[in-house]
């Protein structure tokens, strides 16, 4: 885990004393509020719909148990008792007094955590794959490449005024856990013939207005050309990036009018230039971080309780099945903590359940946790061994929801419950259909299908890319639900498909109780997903079980 | 013909709390949409607005929204409103904690 340096640490309680400052001028009424808000949104502080919104980068998804219960801290004393985790590793208190934020950046910077460049159009949080330095299929740990660009991208001067807001998504892994291909850069690592590590370079890639897919701009970028290379991307975006109009501002819009031949041209030439300019410090720095992410020293524990429990108690089994992971070293494990409890609003832990799970990490997981784009919280390293006494302390908890990649692990977004730009509630939609598949009991039999919504066309809750995907609008005054099918998040992204007319707040979800008996119906064994189903037989009959039904009752 | 005036209450963030609140007749600011003046003239409503704009001070991101009339006061015209009106759905925090305490 990278520790802060003396330089980090002063940087960062700078920017809280800073911000005090700024505070205080605004609550005096010497700052205006169109002058202190360009500041507080520097320093990841929104004005939502019902409060403020603080919302802290946990950068590529990684925290310490100190981190956690910091975390936990400040939800009770500054918050009303839980955090959100979001689909960018971020977490967001929803509830903080404007005067209170100081302080609260301050008890973030005591564990080393901040605000910065959580909002602006700036580069953000640089998210990863937060099976990082565990996965079975990892050809490095990419998370000390993430540091490094958070470290080169924080107050980076060139970047502060970009057209648009940038993210960065990075994974080590064949299998994209990231969503590389939907950010404006995504870096996937790959070996050259040498066997050399280096990164397949993505650019455009974006949810939102004009989904769109990445498109590769460079096959192999050796590691050490990576701050570079980025830099020549982001600099030829801040030149060429539209600021006419913030819908076609983002990069995907760049490279859909430039050209992605011609982009490459540019960033080419420019990296050529950049590149003459990097002395190597960069890799001396790179060097020590790698250093600070050591994988941590397994020790080989006696498999037999793992087996006993796994053979005798079915609850563990099928938590088991679902939530945990092979990890790259025989006899561990990689578990998925459920953020999404039947009912429960996903991505929200309460201050208890932060303290639980900084606990277990600390106790069973060499002191690391991870939060998932997925909105739920991840132990790497546990020797299998240990996975009873977990999944048994997960679950006085209420955390031991066995339903990772089911139907009812949702991602949603805030929504109009708390986001100010949302067109529709989300979360209550999720918390309905988990609810209702519950009740049902088909969640294991329907298998592997992920659901995801939005409350407007922002789409963090990245419903384009869900194997069903909802959409909340506003039409004329009333919320309704657009539903895509066939979206795909990872290596092989895909944007899925708009079934036709939206439905009302009261239908959507016998709608995809629809879609999913359909499935059901449909699929050519049980093995066969929902999105493979969907791939064989298109959109057709999964249309018909939305709109036949409606046609026939509108008769 | 004109489009008749859709009547309007004022509303805002409190600069502190964030909390939603609406303006009052006698220039408070209530944290509940049954308090809050119904302006039904246009003109009206661009003067309060502008009164209300002027209290920097106290809140944050003034604007008419709108409303209709009922016993209990203003109410909300379309369903934003009604969710700022009354607090989130999922927990029983902000407006929703007033309106169980009740
Ligand atoms: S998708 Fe829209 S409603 Fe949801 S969090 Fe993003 S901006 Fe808000």
């Amino acid at each position: 885990m990278y520790r802060y340096t003396d330089f980090d640490a002063a940087f960062v309680r700078q920017r809280v004393a800073q911000f005090r400052a700024q505070v205080a001028r605004r609550i005096d009424g010497s700052l205006t509020e169109d002058e202190f808000k360009p500041l507080r949104l520097m320093n990841g502080l929104y004005l939502q719909l019902h409060a403020y919104m603080l919302r802290v980068a946990i950068p590529y998804g990684t925290l310490t148990p100190a981190q956690m219960r910091q975390l936990a801290m400040i939800a009770e004393r500054w918050d009303k008792g839980y955090g959100h985790f979001t689909t960018r590793q971020n977490v967001q208190f929803n509830w903080p007094k404007l005067q209170d934020v100081p302080d609260m950046l301050d008890a973030l910077a005591d564990v080393g955590m901040h605000a910065i460049q959580t909002s602006g159009n700036t580069i953000r949080n640089v998210t990863a794959d937060h099976f990082a330095g565990a996965a079975a299929d990892e050809i490095e740990d990419p998370r000390p490449v993430a540091e490094l660009l958070r470290q080169w991208s924080t107050d980076h001067p060139e970047f502060q005024f970009l057209p648009r807001k940038f993210k960065i998504a990075v994974t080590g892994s064949p299998n994209d856990r990231a969503v590389t291909k939907a950010h404006d850069i995504g870096l996937r690592m790959v070996r050259d013939p040498a066997g050399a590590p280096g990164f397949e370079v993505i650019v455009g890639g974006g949810l939102g207005r004009t989904p769109m897919i990445g498109q590769v701009i460079r096959g192999f970028l050796p590691k050490a050309d990576l701050l570079p290379y980025i830099e020549a991307i982001v600099a030829v975006y801040n030149l060429l990036g539209r600021r006419d109009n913030k819908y076609k501002a983002r990069i995907k819009i760049t490279v859909h009018e430039t050209g992605l031949d011609k982009l490459r041209a540019l960033v080419e030439a420019e990296f050529a230039t950049r590149r003459a300019l990097f002395d190597g410090v960069d890799q001396d720095w790179l060097a020590g971080i790698e250093a600070q992410f050591a994988p941590p020293a397994l020790a080989t524990k006696p498999l037999a309780p793992f087996d006993a429990a796994y053979r005798g108690d079915p609850v563990f089994r099928s938590w088991v099945n679902t939530n945990v992971d092979e990890h790259r070293a025989a006899g561990h494990a990689i578990v998925s903590i459920s953020l999404k409890a039947h009912g429960a609003t996903p991505g929200d832990a309460t201050a208890a359940q932060m303290r639980v799970m900084a606990d277990l990490a600390e106790a069973y997981g060499h002191d690391e946790l991870r939060i998932s784009h997925e909105q739920n919280v991840i132990l790497p390293h546990v020797a299998k061994a240990d996975l009873p006494a977990v999944h048994a302390q997960l679950k006085a908890a209420g955390l031991a929801t066995a339903n990772i990649g089911l139907i009812s692990d949702i991602i949603a977004c805030p929504g109009m419950d708390y986001c100010a730009l949302a067109t529709a509630r989300s979360i209550p939609v999720a918390q309905d259909i988990a609810t209702r598949f519950a009740a049902l009991k088909l969640e294991h039999d329907i298998g592997p299908l992920k659901i995801k919504i939005s409350g407007c066309i922002n789409a963090c809750g990245h419903h384009h890319v869900g194997h069903i995907g909802i959409l909340g609008l506003d039409r004329a005054g009333v919320e309704t639900y657009q539903i895509t099918l066939g979206g795909d998040g990872t290596e092989d992204a895909v944007i899925g498909a708009r079934t036709g007319p939206g439905f009302a707040y009261d239908q959507i979800v016998p709608a995809i109780e629809r879609l999913v008996f359909a499935y059901l119906d449909l699929r050519a064994t049980p093995d066969e997903s929902f999105l493979d189903a969907y791939k064989r037989r298109g959109l057709a009959p999964f249309k018909a079980a939305l709109y036949d039904i409606e046609a026939r009752d509108a008769a | 013909m004109p489009k008749p005036f859709t009547p309007k209450v004022v509303t805002a963030n409190a600069l502190l709390e964030g909390e939603v609140v609406y303006l009052t007749a006698d220039d408070t600011w209530s944290p509940r949409l049954g308090d809050a003046e119904l302006i039904d003239d246009e003109a009206h409503a661009q003067i309060r607005l502008l009164d209300a704009e002027m209290r920097a001070d106290e809140v944050v991101g003034v604007y008419l929204a709108d409303a209709a009339v009922s016993v209990q006061g203003p109410r909300p015209v379309h369903f934003r409103e009604t969710f700022r009106a009354t607090g989130p759905s999922n927990y029983r925090h902000g407006k929703q904690e007033e309106i169980t305490a009740k």
